[in-house]
């Protein structure tokens, strides 16, 4: 230390004060909602990962985290998430953000826009990704008030999903969206078809479905 | 001990010595570090996206170490003239090349299993193990081509370029090949069928480093035993030919 001149140590210290001086005047990075660009294209994320698709997946998701919601471009979002999901078709990152966070948002057009990406999504891989589909039936129900697109959504994990793994409440869904869209008769077939299908096992769930069918009966009456 | 185990044993010292240990616990401290930033900013999948970016840093680290100390090394006795002096010994070149690679292969099979163990903290033990042999393999091609080049272009950055061109494009030839298809709307001339057929011959002889080590194993389970055999022989393939074709090289050297 002391065969080192002082001019070179003065001239160490004062760029290392005017380096940490200049970062710290810098205002902290967000990104702009205008500034999502584009999505790339699937094979070029493959190309910039090297091979590592998993992470790549996940760090799109991380990059898409980053972006303030008011404003942001809605069909560039799901060009994106759409990529991050086929790089690592099992990751839950995707259809999670889209049904929890980007389809909550109080703009309702931009809110279909990323329910109907969960609903494109879950028709490629119904077994596994029916919960975000259920998510997004419960959204379009009560927050979006559009009963028919829940009743869509709830229709189709009851009718594409075919894994054991599927519980009860998320098949049954499309009869209770029927009933508050006061479709009566519609609820009560489903109902009783489902009942003499046999597909209920559980004997608790087939009183209180068999209990309900009933209550639907005399209410049809 | 025979010779070839005294070289390769002569290599790992040297790697002891030159701070490679003190390198890979950086990485690694770096890598579980990352594991638990990441853990902050997760919305879900909090162990599957630490899982997923610590491996590709610590598969990435593992390359480059071994890649930037087998050319430097290489390179360095090649200059001290250390290497003539070996050569002095009444031993077969064959000996020679083939036990420096023997140790730089040990050397990354170690690296391998250091690397994987903080990758328990995520993954079954199962997926580690069979990530970790697979990664051994591969740093052991990554250390063939590094020693290849290395005694080829005697410099060490051309050789520590040309090694991670070779190992990117081997993770990269099939988005390549996908992008050069270019699907329903590809270029049908002559160019556009020239440019895929470039495409394809290189793909030719690139090892398919894209389905080794793969984050999927960690992830999602180990795969199967014949998927899992075909990427290990095809890397084993791969360290043969490099190896031979270093050994042409060095048997036709003038030192």
């Amino acid at each position: 230390m002391r065969r080192v001149p002082a001019p070179v140590i003065a001239i160490l210290a004062v760029a290392l004060a005017a380096q940490i001086a200049l970062e710290a005047s810098r205002r902290p990075a967000r990104q702009p909602a205008a500034s999502l660009p584009p999505a790339p294209g699937v094979e070029v994320l493959r190309l910039a990962s090297f091979g590592e698709n998993e992470a790549a997946s996940r760090l799109v998701m991380l990059y898409l985290q980053g972006f303030d919601l008011p404003g942001l471009d809605y069909q560039r979002l799901t060009a994106w998430l759409r990529a991050a999901l086929a790089l690592d078709p099992l990751s839950a990152y995707p259809l999670f953000a889209a049904s929890r966070v980007f389809a909550e948002t109080p703009d309702p057009a931009r809110a279909r826009i990323a329910l109907e990406f969960v609903y494109d999504e879950f028709m490629r891989d119904p077994n596994r990704r029916w919960p975000w589909l259920a998510h997004a039936a419960v959204l379009a129900k009560h927050r979006l008030k559009d009963l028919p697109l829940a009743l869509r959504y709830a229709a189709a994990i009851d009718r594409s999903s075919t894994s054991r793994d599927v519980p009860a409440w998320a098949r049954h869904m499309e009869i209770f969206i029927l009933e508050d869209m006061n479709e009566l008769q519609a609820a009560r077939i489903l109902l009783g078809g489902l009942l003499e299908h046999g597909d209920i096992q559980d004997p608790n769930e087939r009183r209180f479905l068999e209990r309900r069918l009933r209550e639907l009966e005399q209410r049809v009456k | 001990m025979p010779p070839a185990a005294t070289l390769a044993r002569l290599v790992l010292l040297e790697a002891r010595r030159g701070g490679l240990p003190w390198l890979a616990a950086g990485c690694i401290a770096l890598g579980v570090g990352l594991g638990a930033f990441l853990s902050q900013v997760a919305l879900t999948e909090n162990r599957e996206l630490q899982l997923a970016l610590v491996a590709a840093w610590l598969r990435a680290c593992a390359v480059f170490l071994i890649a930037a100390h087998v050319a430097t090394r290489t390179v360095r006795e090649i200059d001290d003239k250390a290497l003539e002096l070996m050569l002095a010994l009444p031993l077969a070149r064959a000996t020679h090349y083939l036990g420096r690679l023997a140790g730089l292969a040990a050397c990354g099979a170690l690296l391998a299993t250091v690397f994987a163990l903080p990758l328990l903290l995520w993954a079954a033990p199962g997926a580690v193990a069979a990530w970790a042999v697979s990664l051994a393999f591969e740093l052991a091609l990554v250390a063939a081509t590094a020693l290849f080049f290395a005694m080829t272009l005697v410099q060490p950055v051309p050789a520590i370029a040309a090694t991670a061109g070779l190992y990117l494009l081997g993770r990269s030839i099939t988005a390549l090949q996908v992008l050069a298809g270019g699907g329903p709307l590809a270029d049908a001339s002559v160019f556009g069928q020239l440019a895929r057929g470039s495409v394809a011959a290189v793909a030719f002889l690139l090892p398919r480093l894209d389905e080794a080590t793969r984050t999927e194993w960690l992830l999602y389970g180990a795969p199967a035993a014949a998927a899992y055999g075909a990427v290990l022989g095809g890397l084993l393939l791969y360290i043969v030919i490099l190896a031979a074709a270093g050994l042409f090289d060095f048997e036709r050297k003038n030192v």
